[in-house]
């Protein structure tokens, strides 16, 4: 494999500890060299990338998407998905497990990875935690980590029973697993299409109760609080429960307390819950669609806030692409979702850098050190020599403008077509490979 | 598609048209719209509204052509979208919608860039009904009012009784008739209706005792418990009746001068009465009749606005 010279950059690698000009010899698909400007010596044949007035960093890391294969191909392929991932500036994707058939099986979980879909940049499998999402037979964990599975979940289909969901934490931690929820109890959300509360009650839409989000992830961490009570993960690694896409101030604030009370509980918060609120609906806007829904501005504060304070672990996007003709239906029977992968980049920098001021390096590392550490993705997440060679560099003072039908996406749901972005991706490297010209 | 989006002097307008084309001639009415094409596309059973507006469009001279969800491509799986674009691809020059789910008429109105009626959308909305029931209201409290203004019902109180949360008719008169002056108490169980609801708009009240509200007001609406809405949650109807059924008893000890409306279909023996239903107070079948004039206004509105290229 050939070698590549990024040149003149400003590295900013925070897990590192690094934020300074430096240049980068990348070889092998891994990360050789980091030396001050013009002092690499590894250099010769290198291609090379003139970064003079980029940022250069970990590539980012998206611990949520849907990249729909298989089965799902009209809505988006793992080539198309992961072609927009580089775009936005990742080089990792964890694909969740709700595809067609359910990833329950080492099989599904090889054949995502395998060279013959066309991947961009490294896809981490999540494996199903019960079989078909059904919330009753534990799958086989020990397979699954073999065969590459990363974590376990049944998102979009929350564990209810509390004897299932024990059972899932404790043989996940056996296999040194994380368990992620999508916390809803759908008991309480049946029928319903967005954030409960005067809005849908004034546009006639049944409403999702905040309860049914934070009420599950106190149940979670009460489970996962009993089982290291009762010794769970004293010989080896903690329980880990991560809670995906948190919307409510709740479920942040229990959140924050669980990881007082010395409890390995993670959260992430996807771009639109912390920039929208439930207003975004407008007039049955499906594009404004998705589960969990968008909040009330009061939650949406709150993620900011878990975010500016560090409560919040990961920005991870729920990137959920669906057929153009499957959103133009009326709201109620549109299905939950929007595209992310090319937008997360731009809108955090823009807002929670810019606009509420939050270190570059912060925002950075909620984009790619933290999330490799929830998944325990080593060598990723940061670019100390050794790692892979996966780097974004994008232009920081760049502001440009996001159109859904330029996205490499097949699908182009996203209620961010229009919306000022800043920070321009011009390279991505997936290990050692420029995916990505920008 | 929501009486948010008419101002008052759209109603105005609307009112005073209605006025107009039911006293017409009605041979020169039926020039006003003579054999434009107006299709009513109903995904709902309906009775009242279907009528009226399938009256009122050919009152003006329109060819109406009814599709309903049973009988037609709908059932076949047909989208929303499709059977709009079909319609159009008919020669429809505007649609009336009645659809079971809330926001289908700006749906339907993006795909085919049609003037859309919305003749009721799930819980949501029933603009036209609101209007009628103005109409109504005017009639009875403000005889001679041409015209509307934010004091028009200034001391009114109009009372709105029953299963609230699933009623898109109450939600287009608690939207509409405050901006106009008037009180609106709402009334009926926590199930039915939810605090949140005051939080709609401006002029919005909760009060649970019926009696109390009952005692307040001029205006008494009654509304069905929508079965088909309820979703699996569970009423007892012996004490809904106990609590919350307008019988003539009721009405004289602590209304009796009061208008007594209801969107219909009603319930006899359920949330109203027959005797009350048939009474002297009820205004039922009148804002029925009154359906007629207004769905004239608003489907000559809907077709001439449209001819000038504004918004429908």
């Amino acid at each position: 494999m050939s070698t590549l010279l990024i040149r003149g950059g400003h590295l900013i690698d925070p897990a590192a500890g690094v934020d300074g000009l430096k240049d980068i010899v990348l070889k092998d698909g891994r990360v050789a060299e980091i030396a001050g400007p013009g002092k690499a010596k590894h250099v010769e044949d290198a291609e090379i990338i003139d970064a003079t007035g980029l940022t250069v960093a970990p590539g980012l890391i998206d611990i949520h998407v849907h990249l729909r294969e298989p089965g799902q191909g009209h809505k988006e392929t793992i080539a198309t998905g992961t072609a927009a991932a580089a775009a936005g500036g990742f080089t990792a994707v964890a694909a969740m497990p709700n595809t067609t058939p359910t990833n329950d099986s080492p099989e599904i979980t090889r054949w995502m990875q395998a060279p013959e879909r066309g991947s961009s940049v490294r896809v981490f499998p999540i494996g199903a935690a019960t079989r078909g999402l059904k919330g009753e037979v534990l799958n086989d964990y020990a397979a699954l980590k073999s065969a590459g599975v990363v974590a376990v979940t049944d998102d979009g289909h929350p564990i209810l029973k509390d004897n299932i969901m024990r059972e899932v934490l404790l043989q996940a931690t056996r296999n040194g697993l994380s368990v992620i929820q999508h916390a809803e109890d759908t008991r309480m959300t049946q029928g319903a299409s967005m954030n409960a509360g005067a809005t849908a009650f004034r546009l006639g839409l049944r409403g999702m109760p905040p309860e049914a989000e934070y009420g599950l992830v106190e149940r979670d961490i009460r489970l996962v609080s009993e089982l290291v009570q009762a010794g769970a993960g004293k010989a080896g690694p903690q329980p880990h429960l991560h809670v995906a896409h948190t919307s409510t101030a709740q479920a942040v604030a229990a959140v924050r307390q669980a990881r007082r009370n010395g409890l390995r509980i993670t959260c992430e918060v996807a771009p639109h819950h912390f920039l929208l609120t439930e207003e975004h609906v407008g007039c049955y806007d499906t594009h404004a669609k998705m589960n969990p829904p968008l909040r009330s501005a009061a939650d949406r504060d709150a993620m900011i806030q878990g975010i500016l304070d560090g409560v919040v672990d990961a920005i991870a996007t729920d990137h959920a692409p669906h057929a153009a003709h499957e959103k133009e239906v009326e709201f109620e029977r549109a299905p939950n979702g929007i595209t992310g992968l090319e937008t997360a980049l731009g809108l955090s920098l823009r807002w929670l850098h810019h606009e509420w001021k939050l270190p570059i390096g912060r925002v950075l590392s909620l984009l790619s050190a933290q999330p490799a550490a929830l998944l325990n993705l080593k060598g990723r997440g940061t670019l100390a020599v050794g790692s892979f060679a996966d780097v974004v560099v994008f232009d920081p003072k760049q502001e440009w403008t996001f159109h859904a039908k330029d996205s490499k996406s097949k699908s182009k749901n996203t209620p961010f077509d229009g919306w000022t972005m800043q920070g321009r991706v011009r390279f991505t490297i997936s290990e050692g490979r420029v995916v990505y010209r920008g | 598609m929501s009486v948010t989006t008419l101002s008052l002097d759209d109603v105005s307008h609307l009112l005073a048209r209605a006025t107009f084309l039911e006293q017409e001639d009605p041979l020169e009415r039926t020039k006003r719209l003579a054999k434009r094409k107006i299709a009513l596309l109903f995904y709902e059973s309906s009775t009242r509204t279907r009528t009226s507006f399938e009256l009122a469009a050919k009152g003006l001279g329109a060819d109406t052509t009814l599709v309903s969800s049973l009988s037609s491509s709908i059932e076949k799986g047909e989208t929303l979208k499709d059977t709009g674009l079909t319609l159009r691809a008919l020669g429809a020059e505007a649609i009336i919608l009645r659809h079971p789910n809330s926001g289908s008429p700006w749906l339907l109105e993006q795909e085919t860039r049609l003037p859309v009626l919305n003749a009721g959308d799930g819980m949501h909305e029933h603009p036209s009904q609101a209007l009628l029931d103005l109409r109504t209201i005017l009639t009875h409290l403000r005889s001679g009012v041409t015209s509307v203004a934010p004091d028009t019902l200034a001391g009114v109180t109009v009372m709105i009784v029953g299963d609230i949360l699933h009623s898109r008719v109450a939600r287009s008169n608690m939207l509409l008739l405050p901006r106009l002056g008037a009180r609106v108490i709402l009334c009926g169980p926590p199930a039915l209706l939810p605090e949140t609801a005051v939080e709609a708009g401006p002029g919005i009240e909760i009060e649970r005792d019926f009696t109390k509200a009952l005692a307040q007001s001029q205006i008494v609406m009654m509304l069905r418990i929508q079965a088909e809405r309820l979703a699996g949650l569970q009423l007892d109807l012996e004490e809904y009746k106990t609590s919350y059924q307008l019988n003539q008893d009721r009405l004289k000890n602590y209304a009796p001068n009061a208008v007594v409306m209801h969107p219909g279909p009603i319930i006899r023996g359920l949330e109203i009465t027959a005797e009350v239903a048939d009474g002297p107070q009820s205004a039922i079948l009148e804002q029925v009749h009154n359906g007629v004039a207004i769905r004239m206004a608003l489907v000559e509105r809907a077709l001439t606005v449209a001819k000038k290229g504004g918004q429908a």
